[in-house]
């Protein structure tokens, strides 16, 4: 054994052996066991999508076959939702970072987060079972009864798995919640923290408080589809809606899941690009408290025309109106961060506002979705689609990937390769927009979503969707191939290579076994960056260029 | 054996540490009140909509049992919170024995609960694809009640797929409850080893204090079943 | 902080359990028409409030842990409330 303190060593050369990593306690090398898991996932969930996007070329069903269209789209559902976008922030750059701004030495409960990794592992090998024997076809929803009854596929293993990924979601966000309250170094008080742990704060409520309900239900379809128990079987006198309220009051949640720690990556990047200091700290931070907690009152938009009652439906219409308004508070600060600042527009910067545009065209479209008699009009179609890819793809994905570049040199001790970071942050954007743009208006005209064949005067916009999915494709592999690179060949960082505050630059990157040398002292405010410094920096240096000795 | 001793590297002191896991645990039982939410949620919905059926499908369960095993098992959070109790003063022999006890007592409500399950499987009325109601022998199973929210002497017809969904989330709930025991029995075994080998003291419980509280909040999900499913009228 | 608990304290909790038990029990034997279920419930209710005051110790804890304690049984009361409200509205015919 080394040991981990001595001068030289940090977390990721402080002992090579396969086995220091599986048996490992630290939180950020399980945030790197995350890392590549959930980038195995996205790659599978990704290359479900390039086949149903390939056969939506043509409005003939001539690539696959109905049943294998079915199975395409649930798998590319299960596997995004459940596996990478539910995880990907919190478990990769959440472990990594909560400990280290809040200037602790680990999260609360260590073995507890290692337990996490491998039950999602457990959860994700189930789901991928189910597609080697043979795939799933009933929607990531998992529908009753057809889930339940009908279905002739795999659903016990896929919902099995959801089931069990579930418990290791609701570990991590207990385990950040528990850390939050008691690890925070001395001044750190609530008011200092960065609104990065506010978000997962306020995701961590809802992993708490969400995730056993839609636990408990995928347990009764389960027990209804091995059993025979008759809780959702309308032949029995059963609910389907009672399954689609339980799913939801989960799954709507679920998606502030996915763009919360999104927002909180924003936070820290607009900032410091900008040199300035967020604009109206408390309003974010609360407002993201607000997002979670609300969240928890609107699901029932999503059964607007499954014969929930009318009156259900008003109120559910009305709340969902609600959530626009913390989001908004949030949208308006970072734009107001960015006033008067001095933006440079490095590669997390360009997610990061990539980030504000498209969740922000999103959110809107979310008003319309939210509005009872419109809802009743695009229900099922396209329009859906293209909604929530705005919010999953254009936010989660672009917070993520901003995220993962601003810390990469914290992570790995390196810097990527500017110039092809801001290529890809553009393939991206554009490949985005052409994928998913056109799906609102096919949506408009009325293209059902989940069907594998579709009317002729629907080909133009498809094939722009299609070819956008393919720029789309292309924009994801660049940063797996350069930050791979980088890792080897890219520049040494040093310890806070963006001249950003906050605690997890105090120290040096990659960051030893324990984080810091000495549990660091809080005296300021978070965000005290001065928009007149670093102008002078970026006259004196080329731009992005960035030196590795930078203080 | 010194409170030091107990503290993991990366707490400052033992008191941070039984603040992270005191609030880790309540987070946990606040999960695990969602958990069963959901259960009782759709209960709810479907008791709502069938109050006849449900009452026939609860006078199928042995109230009597029942209430023993309520009994049994709020004699069990006595011994239990007397368990922590005894930890707290240093009461070693006082810790063993109480755990011991309780174990004996989550034991027996276990076994109550499989005879209670092998008779509804005598009588076919686990659901699915063999339930039937008309083969059971239990004297109240009869097909037909009298519906007395109309104050009407009215022989009704009882719908049994109603009644199965009853006895679905009969199923369901203390079947779930009764996995939640024999973890909280495992978790028992473990203390009750630790505590023999003299493991804590006044300065050190966490462990006994956190299943302790994982311990009664089972209870209390009993507290709720028991009226919930075998007192209907 | 780690507040002891008189053993009496523990005795009398318990007798005022199997009391409420017993008188649940009895209750049910009973037609109250509507009123079953309330009384039911309300039994229930006491019960786990002094299993989780004196049992749990949140009678002597922090005032986090209290926010804890509640929290899981206000978001519960949450999915009730919806969900109830709507099959209400279904079954009534609005």
């Amino acid at each position: 054994m080394t040991n981990p303190s001595a001068p030289g060593r940090n977390y990721l050369n402080v002992d090579y052996r396969f086995r220091s990593w599986l048996w490992t306690t630290d939180h950020k090398r399980i945030a790197i066991l995350y890392m590549i898991s959930v980038t195995l996932f996205f790659l599978v969930g990704g290359a479900a999508a390039v086949l149903f996007r390939l056969e939506l070329m043509t409005p003939r069903g001539d690539l696959v076959i109905a049943e294998t269209f079915n199975k395409l789209f649930t798998l590319h559902g299960v596997v995004m939702v459940f596996f990478f976008l539910i995880p990907a922030i919190p478990t990769v750059l959440g472990n990594f970072l909560l400990p280290m701004m809040l200037g602790a030495r680990d999260l609360a409960f260590p073995r507890l987060n290692l337990a996490s990794w491998y039950i999602f592992m457990t959860g994700g090998l189930l789901a991928i079972g189910s597609i080697i024997a043979g795939g799933v076809d009933t929607g990531w929803t998992f529908y009753t009864p057809y889930s339940s009854t009908y279905s002739n596929t795999n659903v016990m293993l896929a919902a099995l798995g959801a089931f069990v990924a579930g418990f290791s979601s609701i570990l991590t966000g207990l385990n950040f919640i528990v850390t939050t309250h008691t690890m925070r170094a001395p001044g750190m008080t609530w008011f200092r923290l960065p609104i990065f742990v506010w978000s997962h704060y306020a995701t961590s409520i809802i992993m708490v408080l969400g995730t056993p309900v839609i636990a408990i239900t995928l347990l009764l379809v389960a027990l209804e589809r091995g059993l025979g128990f008759g809780i959702f079987d309308p032949k029995l006198g059963g609910d389907p809606i009672l399954f689609q309220h339980l799913f939801w009051f989960y799954s709507h949640p679920a998606v502030y899941i996915m763009v919360l720690p999104a927002m909180g990556v924003v936070t820290e990047i607009v900032p410091c690009f900008a040199r300035n200091r967020l604009f109206g700290y408390t309003f974010v931070a609360f407002a993201s408290l607000a997002i979670a907690v609300i969240s928890f009152f609107v699901w029932g938009h999503h059964l607007f025309v499954s014969g929930q009652s009318i009156y259900a439906g008003m109120i559910f219409s009305v709340l969902s109106m609600l959530v626009a308004v913390p989001s908004a508070v949030k949208v308006f600060n970072w734009t107001a961060t960015l006033y008067r600042g001095s933006v440079s527009l490095d590669t997390p910067m360009l997610y990061a506002l990539g980030f504000i545009g498209l969740f922000t065209l999103g959110g809107l479209t979310g008003l319309f979705l939210a509005t009872l008699a419109i809802d009743v009009h695009v229900h099922d179609t396209y329009f859906i689609i293209a909604h929530f890819h705005y919010i999953m793809v254009g936010g989660t994905v672009m917070g993520y990937l901003g995220g993962i570049h601003f810390w990469w040199p914290k992570i790995t001790g390196r810097i990527y390769p500017e110039w092809w970071g801001r290529l890809s942050a553009g393939i991206i954007f554009i490949g985005f927009n052409l994928t998913f743009f056109p799906q609102f208006v096919l949506g408009y005209l009325g293209m059902p979503r989940r069907v594998h064949e579709y009317v002729d005067e629907f080909q133009v916009l498809n094939v722009m969707s299609s070819a956008g999915a393919s720029i789309l494709g292309v924009g994801y592999l660049i940063p797996l191939a350069y930050l791979i690179w980088s890792l080897r060949y890219g520049p040494v960082a040093g310890p806070n290579p963006w001249r950003a505050t906050g605690l997890e630059w105090q120290t040096q990157s990659p960051p030893t076994t324990f984080n810091f040398e000495t549990t660091p002292v809080v005296t300021e405010p978070p965000y005290h960056y001065d928009p007149g410094d670093f102008q002078m920096e970026r006259i004196e240096q080329s731009p992005g260029a960035v030196q590795g000795t930078a203080r | 054996m010194t409170t030091e001793a107990h503290v993991a590297h990366h707490f400052d002191d033992a008191e941070q540490q039984y603040a992270a896991a005191n609030l880790g645990m309540w987070l946990f039982l606040a999960t695990e009140v969602l958990f069963f939410g959901g259960l009782f949620a759709g209960y709810a919905q479907y008791r709502y909509w069938y109050p006849t059926e449900f009452a026939a499908g609860s006078r199928r369960l042995d109230p009597t049992l029942g209430a023993i095993n309520t009994a049994v098992l709020l004699t069990s959070s006595l011994t239990m919170a007397l368990a922590v109790r005894a930890a707290q003063t240093n009461d070693r022999r006082g810790t063993v024995r109480l755990l011991a006890l309780t174990i004996v007592l989550g034991s027996v409500f276990l076994g109550v609960k499989a005879y209670e399950y092998y008779h509804k499987y005598d009588e076919n009325l686990i659901p699915g694809r063999s339930f039937s109601l008309s083969t059971g022998h239990g004297d109240s199973g009869d097909l037909t009640t009298l519906d007395s929210s109309r104050g009407v002497a009215e022989a009704r017809e009882i719908d049994e797929g109603p009644v199965q969904i009853f006895l679905s989330f009969y199923f369901a709930m203390t079947g779930l409850h009764a996995a939640h025991m024999v973890i909280g029995i495992g978790l028992l075994g473990a203390l009750l080893a630790a505590a023999r080998r003299g493991a804590f003291s006044s300065d050190y419980f966490t462990p006994v204090e956190m299943t302790g509280l994982y311990w009664h909040f089972v209870d209390i999900v009993w507290v709720f079943l028991f009226p919930l499913l075998y007192l209907i009228r | 902080m780690h507040h002891v608990v008189e053993k009496k304290t523990y005795y009398i909790v318990s007798a005022w359990l199997m009391l409420l038990l017993v008188l649940t029990v009895a209750a049910a034997q009973r037609d109250l028409g509507a009123a079953n279920v309330p009384i039911a419930l309300a039994i229930a209710i006491a019960k786990a409030i002094l299993i989780v005051l004196f049992f749990m110790h949140v009678r002597y804890g922090s005032p986090l842990v209290r926010l804890f304690a509640a929290g899981g049984f206000f978001w519960l009361l949450i999915m009730l409330g919806f969900i109830l409200a709507d099959v209400q509205a279904r079954f009534s015919g609005w």
